[in-house]
C-alpha cells in the first residue's frame, strides 16, 4: 500500500519552501521505488516547524520539521517514512505538547485533512451540522446559534445569533450571505489558514446561514493578498457544487444555497462591513452610514448577513454538537474557544485555538517561549492595526472581550504581536497615524486629514519641537478621531496611538507618570 | 499592441456585463490579462456598466491592487506591517531600496522589477514577509531578498 505522507499547501508553509519538499519527496520516492500517496494539507499551525512533514505509520502520523528541501534524501535514508528516528523527528504528531493544550474547534480538520477532499471532509465529521440544520426551521438554527453565545470574530464580537434573527425576520425577495474574508490586520491569519486548510467548513457554514435566514447566494468577499486562498476556496466551492452540497438542490432537500468567491483589491477599509457591501457592488469601498444596518439593507439593498470567515467557520461545530457544547467552552460573556495568532517577535509563531480565559503571558512564554530575538519582550499588540499596546504589567489580563475593554483595549480577530526591548513607541504611534492615511477611504475628515496631521505632531514630537504642545494636541487629534469618525479605522487609531504614549511615556519624551 | 489590448477588454466586458456588482470582478480580470488597467478602458467600461467614466476611475484609483500603467516584469512586496516591523522589515526596506535604486511605486531602469509597499500577506508567523509575483516569502532576510531579486531578474 502506498505511504501517505503530508506537506502542507499552506501559503506560509510556501513561504518556507513546502512547495519544494514536496516535489523532492515525489522525486525521492520515485528514485527509490518507493510507492507514495502525498497529501497536501492545511498547516497544523507550528510555524517555527514548518515545513512540518507528516507520515501517517500504523501507530499514528509521526511529524518532521522543520524539513528544508536538503533534508529530503537524509529523511529518506533514515527510513522516515517508516517513522524512524530522525534529528527532525518530532513524534506523534498527536502528542506534541503544544497541540494537546489547545481547543481545536473551529480548527478541528487544519492540517488533518486535505482541505478540497469532500470524502476527507465527511470523514472527519464534516457536512454533519448541515444535516442536522436541513431537519431544521430557520428560527431553530438561529436559536441554536444564539445559545452558543458565538460572537462575531471579525473583532466586533457582535451576537452572531441576534444579527442572523434580524436577516431572518426581514422579508425579501433575496437575501444574502456575506463572508467577510478581508483579513487585513497585521498579525492575523486563521481566516487564511482556515480557507487554505479547511475551507470546507467555511463553504458549509455559509450553507448553514442561508438556511437559517433564507439565504440563497452567499459571497466570500477575499482579499486579493491571498492568492493561494482563493485557489483552496475555488477548489472547494466546485467540489462541493459537484457533490450536492452547493446549488439548487442541496442533499435533495429542495432548498437551494449558490456560493462565489469574489476578489477585493487591497484596502484595508473594506474590512469593514459596509465598505465591504460597497465594493461588491462595485464601488469605491466608502463606509456607509448605520442605520440602515446592513442585516435591513446591506448588499444591493437587500437584508445581508455579513460575517468574518471564523464566525462561519465555527457554525458547523455548533450545529453538530449543539449550541451548549460550544456555549460550556469560555468564559463570561466570552463563550466558546478563540483561534489567537500569535506573530512578531515570538520565537514560536503560530495558531493556538484556546477556551476564552487565557492569559496573555501564557500564550507569549508557555505557547510563544518568549521573544524570537532571545531579548525581553517590551510591548504587545493585540487585535491589529487598531488595537492599543500593552505592556508587561498587562499580560496577565486574560483573554476575553469585556476584561479587555475594561484596559481600554481590545482583542480584534485574536491576533497578537510582539515587540522586543529595542521597539520604539513613538515610532510605532506615528505608523498607526500614517497607516491611516494610507488607508482611509476619505468619507470622514477626522480620520482622513487627522491622520496626516497625526503623522505631522508625531514627527515634531519625535523631534522634541513645541513638546508638550504637540503631546496636547495629539490627545485632542485623537478625541476627534475617536468620536468624529463612522468606522473604526479612523475611530480607533487613537487606540495604538495613545495607549503607546500611555504605557511607554519615556519613548515620547515624557517621564514616567506624567503622561496620563 | 493598443489594439490588442482594447479586444481583450471587450472580450472581458462581455464575460462581465450580466454578473451582479460587475465592476471589481471585470477590473480584476483586465488586470490578471493585461497586467493593469489601461485608462482606454474606462470609456468601454462605463458605456457598458452604465456607470460615467469619472466612476470608473474613481475605483481603478480607489483600490491599491489596481494599476494604470504597465509595472515591470516582476512585482516585489515588502510588508511593512507591525508584525513584520518587529522583526526588522525597516532595515530590509531601506536595503532593497538602495539595492534597486527605486522608492516604493517605481520600476527598476532595467524594467524588471517594480518595488511596492504592502500591509500585511498574512504570513505573520513567518516575518518579515515579502511577496514576488503573487507567491509569498517568509522570514526574509538580506541573503534571501538578494536570492528572490537574482532569481526574477534571471528568470
Amino acid at each position: 500500500m502506498a505511504i501517505k505522507i503530508y506537506v502542507p499547501r499552506d501559503s506560509s508553509a510556501l513561504s518556507l519552501g513546502a512547495n519544494k519538499v514536496a516535489a523532492n519527496i515525489q522525486a525521492e520516492a520515485v528514485k527509490r521505488g518507493i510507492e507514495i500517496n502525498l497529501v497536501r494539507n492545511g498547516s497544523r499551525g507550528l510555524f517555527w516547524l514548518e515545513t512540518m512533514v507528516e507520515v501517517a505509520t500504523s501507530k499514528g502520523r509521526v511529524a518532521y520539521g522543520p524539513v528544508m528541501p536538503k533534508d529530503v534524501a537524509s529523511l529518506f535514508d533514515a527510513d522516515f517514512i517508516n517513522g524512524e528516528a530522525h534529528l527532525l523527528n518530532l513524534g506523534l504528531t498527536d502528542e506534541i505538547e503544544w497541540l494537546k493544550k489547545q481547543e481545536r474547534l473551529t480548527f478541528a480538520r487544519v492540517g488533518i485533512t486535505d482541505p478540497v477532499s469532500l470524502e476527507d471532509y465527511v470523514a472527519h465529521d464534516g457536512y454533519k451540522g448541515l444535516k442536522n440544520a436541513l431537519a431544521m426551521s430557520g428560527a431553530e438554527i438561529v436559536k441554536e446559534v444564539t445559545d452558543s453565545g458565538l460572537r462575531g470574530r471579525g473583532g466586533a464580537a457582535f451576537p452572531t445569533g441576534i444579527k442572523w434573527n434580524t436577516v431572518l425576520n426581514a422579508p425579501a425577495d433575496q437575501k444574502y450571505i456575506v463572508c467577510n474574508a478581508d483579513e487585513g490586520d497585521s498579525g492575523t491569519y486563521s481566516d487564511r489558514m482556515i480557507m487554505e486548510g479547511d475551507p470546507l467548513v467555511l463553504v458549509e457554514g455559509m450553507t448553514i446561514a442561508g438556511l437559517a435566514v433564507g439565504a440563497t447566494q452567499g459571497y466570500i468577499y477575499l482579499r486579493s493578498e491571498y492568492p493561494d486562498a482563493l485557489v483552496t476556496l475555488n477548489e472547494a466551492i466546485a467540489n462541493a457544487y459537484q457533490a450536492g452540497y452547493l446549488g439548487d438542490d442541496i442533499c435533495g432537500s429542495g432548498k437551494q444555497f449558490h456560493l462565489e468567491v469574489r476578489r477585493a483589491a487591497g484596502a484595508y477599509v473594506c474590512g469593514e462591513e459596509t465598505s465591504l457591501l460597497e465594493s461588491l457592488e462595485g464601488k469605491r469601498g466608502l463606509v456607509r452610514f448605520k442605520p440602515p444596518l446592513p442585516a435591513i439593507e446591506g448588499l444591493f439593498g437587500k437584508p445581508t448577513v455579513v460575517n468574518n470567515v471564523i464566525s462561519l467557520a465555527t457554525v458547523p461545530i455548533v450545529l453538530d454538537k449543539g449550541g451548549q457544547f460550544y456555549q460550556d467552552f469560555g468564559m463570561g460573556r466570552s463563550r466558546g474557544t478563540l483561534p489567537i495568532q500569535l506573530a512578531g517577535n515570538i520565537k514560536q509563531c503560530g495558531l493556538v485555538e484556546k477556551a476564552f480565559g487565557v492569559t496573555l503571558r501564557e500564550l507569549l512564554y508557555d505557547f510563544g517561549g518568549g521573544s524570537a530575538s532571545g531579548k525581553p519582550i517590551r510591548a504587545v499588540q493585540v487585535g491589529g492595526p487598531l488595537g492599543a499596546y500593552l505592556p508587561e504589567s498587562q499580560f496577565d489580563t486574560p483573554l476575553d472581550y469585556e476584561k479587555f475593554s475594561e484596559i481600554w483595549a481590545v482583542l480584534g480577530h485574536g491576533g497578537i504581536v510582539a515587540f522586543d526591548d529595542t521597539v520604539d513607541m513613538a515610532k510605532m504611534a506615528r505608523y498607526a497615524f500614517e497607516f491611516c492615511a494610507v488607508e482611509s477611504c476619505g468619507k470622514c475628515t477626522p480620520c482622513r486629514i487627522g491622520s496626516t496631521r497625526g503623522v505631522e505632531v508625531m514627527d515634531k514630537i519625535i523631534a522634541k519641537e513645541d513638546h508638550a504642545k504637540n503631546i496636547t494636541l495629539v490627545r485632542d487629534l485623537s478625541d476627534t478621531m475617536l468620536n468624529g469618525s463612522l468606522c473604526a479605522l479612523g475611530g480607533m487609531t487613537p487606540y495604538p496611538v495613545l495607549s503607546a504614549m500611555n504605557h511607554f511615556p519615556e519613548d515620547f519624551g515624557l517621564e514616567k507618570g506624567q503622561a496620563a | 499592441m493598443v489594439e490588442e489590448i482594447l479586444v481583450s477588454i471587450e472580450k472581458h466586458i462581455q464575460a462581465h456585463i450580466n454578473v451582479p456588482g460587475a465592476l471589481m470582478p471585470l477590473l480584476h480580470a483586465i488586470q490578471d490579462d493585461v497586467g493593469y488597467v489601461p485608462e482606454s478602458s474606462y470609456s468601454p467600461i462605463a458605456k457598458a456598466l452604465n456607470l460615467s467614466v469619472a466612476e470608473i476611475h474613481g475605483v481603478v484609483t480607489f483600490y491599491h491592487h489596481f494599476r494604470t500603467h504597465a509595472p515591470g516584469k516582476h512585482i516585489l512586496q515588502i510588508c511593512r506591517a507591525e508584525s513584520c516591523q518587529a522583526m526588522g522589515s525597516e532595515a530590509l526596506e531601506i536595503y532593497v531600496k538602495k539595492t534597486l535604486g527605486v522608492d516604493y511605486h517605481q520600476t527598476t531602469s532595467d524594467g524588471a522589477i517594480t518595488l511596492e509597499p504592502i500591509y500585511c500577506l498574512g504570513n505573520c508567523a513567518c516575518s518579515p514577509a515579502a511577496s514576488i509575483d503573487d507567491q509569498v516569502c517568509g522570514r526574509v532576510d538580506i541573503d534571501r531578498v538578494n536570492e528572490i531579486i537574482a532569481e526574477a531578474r534571471a528568470a
